[in-house]
């Protein structure tokens, strides 16, 4: 059995859903795919609030955020397919053959455009230098949130976290609320990598505290964590042998990361950029594969659901559009203090009046100018009070079709 | 002088206060919120509280809930309290009340996902 459609949407979180909304209002039909139960993704489990600022002018809770969007989603035609994971994608002369796994058995879609809406994932401790055996406990700090808001069962009652990712920062405080310890939060870098509010929120109104330079080097225990070793990290990034101490606890929680899932997107022969780990994209997400878009964390990992949300809307729109033709590029360039910017090129023929751009800042700086340029004009230019790796920037710059688009950064005295 | 983060949005000014009461001067903040939170940091911090409640619903066992308002941070520990007895046995729906606060403050505890519903 097949379905035809228009735009296939892979992914039910926050990006899908926009996605498939704006996709639907551009005419086109389309199928929504989503492995879980339910839509919403990380949102389900996010219950704490600070989403929807930007877009509702309120501060929502994640599942809040989600009900908004399924609510515009049950207005639509949408056709939802969910505890449907995509197994393979082929080259169609439609399109794109996918070969779905249902609870029904095997389907095919056939689709002219895909959007790729697949979220990202955690870093592991397989990933991170940690000696010693794997016992029970050691967690990542999205599982740890799964267990406590979705299932009702805390990780551990003795945690330590390591890595001040904002996942981490929000379960200290989760975890606190529910009764259990948090010892601290070791962060093998000098600064926080987490945003300044959730510092604030989540550890320092609860007194729990944060240690900078220091890591997690070695994990003790059999069945279950009993303890583990804390060092204290060089300017080298590397352990200081003689300052060592050890703290007992029966869950180490790491939040060291998130990496975009883009698993699917590698088979389609989709080009990654070696920074955000997600696609090369252009201004609607589309990759360098034809007719294959990314958006929200899938394209690069995102802060603020609401630009995830706008991502999502103009993949959507753009592959409910997407017709092959000749296409022509400017890439984008940031200079060496920009960690990176995204997208990385723009297509000059589908150009709207204002272009949006997002970076984010290699290191931490005061006041600070932010000059984008093309062919050398200046386009744009914004001072900020302070940026931050951890805090991702957005403008909308009036970009056009004469030339290279180049962002400096001014460090003001 | 005091320094707080400002939480009311994602930018997290740093805030900085300059003397007490009606006289404390604020500065750091990027828009008038800012100033409004220092003020309440200074004589009465309060906190939207976001959690889960039990259901007695197989497919669902946690709903989530939050503080329609902002209430006291010092009412935190009570509110989770009572947050810790609640069974929900009804269907309720996102943005209905689960229970009154009233023991503790002002407000209500509101479900905040259709889970139990759609
Ligand atoms: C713990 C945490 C806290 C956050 N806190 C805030 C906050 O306070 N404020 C804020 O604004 N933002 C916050 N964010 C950011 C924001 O919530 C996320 O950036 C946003 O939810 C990402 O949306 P997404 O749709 O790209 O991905 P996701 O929400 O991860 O959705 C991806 C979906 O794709 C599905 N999927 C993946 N692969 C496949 C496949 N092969 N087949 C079928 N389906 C698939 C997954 O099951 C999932 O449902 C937070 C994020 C996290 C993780
Ligand atoms: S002062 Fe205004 S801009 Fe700054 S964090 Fe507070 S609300 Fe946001």
């Amino acid at each position: 059995m097949s379905v035809q459609c228009g735009v296939c949407v892979i992914g039910g979180g926050p990006a899908g859903l926009a996605a498939a909304i704006a996709a639907e209002k551009e005419g086109a039909k389309v199928v929504l795919i989503e492995r879980e139960a339910r839509l919403g993704g990380i949102l389900k489990q996010c219950v704490h609030d600070g989403f929807g600022l930007v877009r509702f002018g309120e501060k929502l809770a994640g599942p809040e955020y989600a009900e908004r969007y399924l609510d515009l989603l049950k207005k639509t035609t949408v056709h939802v397919m969910l505890h449907t994971f995509v197994d393979n994608i082929r080259p169609h002369a439609m399109g794109w053959h996918l070969t779905v796994v249902t609870s029904e058995g095997m389907r095919h879609i056939i689709a002219s455009a895909i959007v790729l809406a697949t979220g990202c994932r955690e870093r592991t401790a397989r990933q991170v230098a940690i000696h010693g055996t794997r016992p029970a406990g050691l967690i990542t700090a999205g599982a740890a949130q799964y267990y406590t808001n979705i299932l009702g069962q805390l990780p551990g009652r003795r945690c330590v976290i390591l890595g001040s990712g904002d996942i981490g920062l929000i379960m200290a405080r989760r975890l606190t609320l529910e009764g259990a310890q948090v010892l601290g939060v070791y962060e093998a870098k000098p600064v926080p990598s987490g945003l300044p509010r959730n510092i604030a929120q989540c550890l320092n109104d609860f007194g729990i505290p944060l240690h900078l330079s220091k890591t997690v080097t070695q994990v003790f225990g059999s069945e279950r964590l009993e303890a583990v070793e804390i060092a204290e990290v060089g300017s080298n990034m590397q352990p200081v042998n003689s300052v060592r101490e050890r703290v007992a606890c029966d869950a180490l929680i790491l939040s060291v990361g998130l990496i975009p899932e883009n698993e699917l997107a590698e088979t389609l022969g989709v080009e990654l950029h070696p920074v955000t780990k997600g696609p090369l994209c252009d201004q609607n997400g589309m990759t360098n594969v034809p007719g294959v878009f990314s958006c929200g964390n899938a394209a690069h990992v995102n802060d603020l659901v609401d630009y995830v949300s706008e991502s999502g809307e103009s993949a959507g729109r753009a592959a409910a559009r997407y017709a092959a033709k000749e296409r022509a590029y400017l890439d984008i360039v940031p200079d060496s203090s920009f960690l990176y910017a995204f997208p990385q090129r723009v297509d000059v023929t589908e150009l709207g009046e204002k272009t949006v751009l997002f970076f984010r800042s290699r290191d931490e700086c005061d006041r600070t100018r932010v000059i984008v340029k093309q062919n050398g004009r200046e386009l744009f230019k914004k001072t900020y009070r302070k940026l931050r790796p951890p805090e991702m920037e957005r403008v909308a710059v009036p970009i056009t079709a004469v030339g290279p688009v180049t962002l400096e950064m001014e460090v003001l005295s | 002088m005091r320094e707080f983060i400002c939480i009311t949005c994602p930018t997290g000014c740093h805030l900085t206060v300059e003397g007490s009461g009606d006289e404390a001067k604020v500065s750091g903040n990027e828009c008038k919120r800012g100033e409004a939170f220092a003020r309440a940091e200074l004589t009465c911090p309060t906190r939207t509280i976001c959690s889960t409640v039990r259901t007695a619903f197989g497919h669902a066992p946690m709903l989530p809930v939050r503080t329609d308002r902002e209430v006291p941070k010092d009412c935190i520990p009570a509110v989770m309290r009572l947050i810790a007895n609640v069974l929900v046995k009804e269907p309720i729906a996102c943005g209905e009340t689960v229970i009154p606060l009233d023991p503790v403050c002002e407000g209500t505890l509101i479900a905040t996902s259709n889970l139990l519903v759609r």
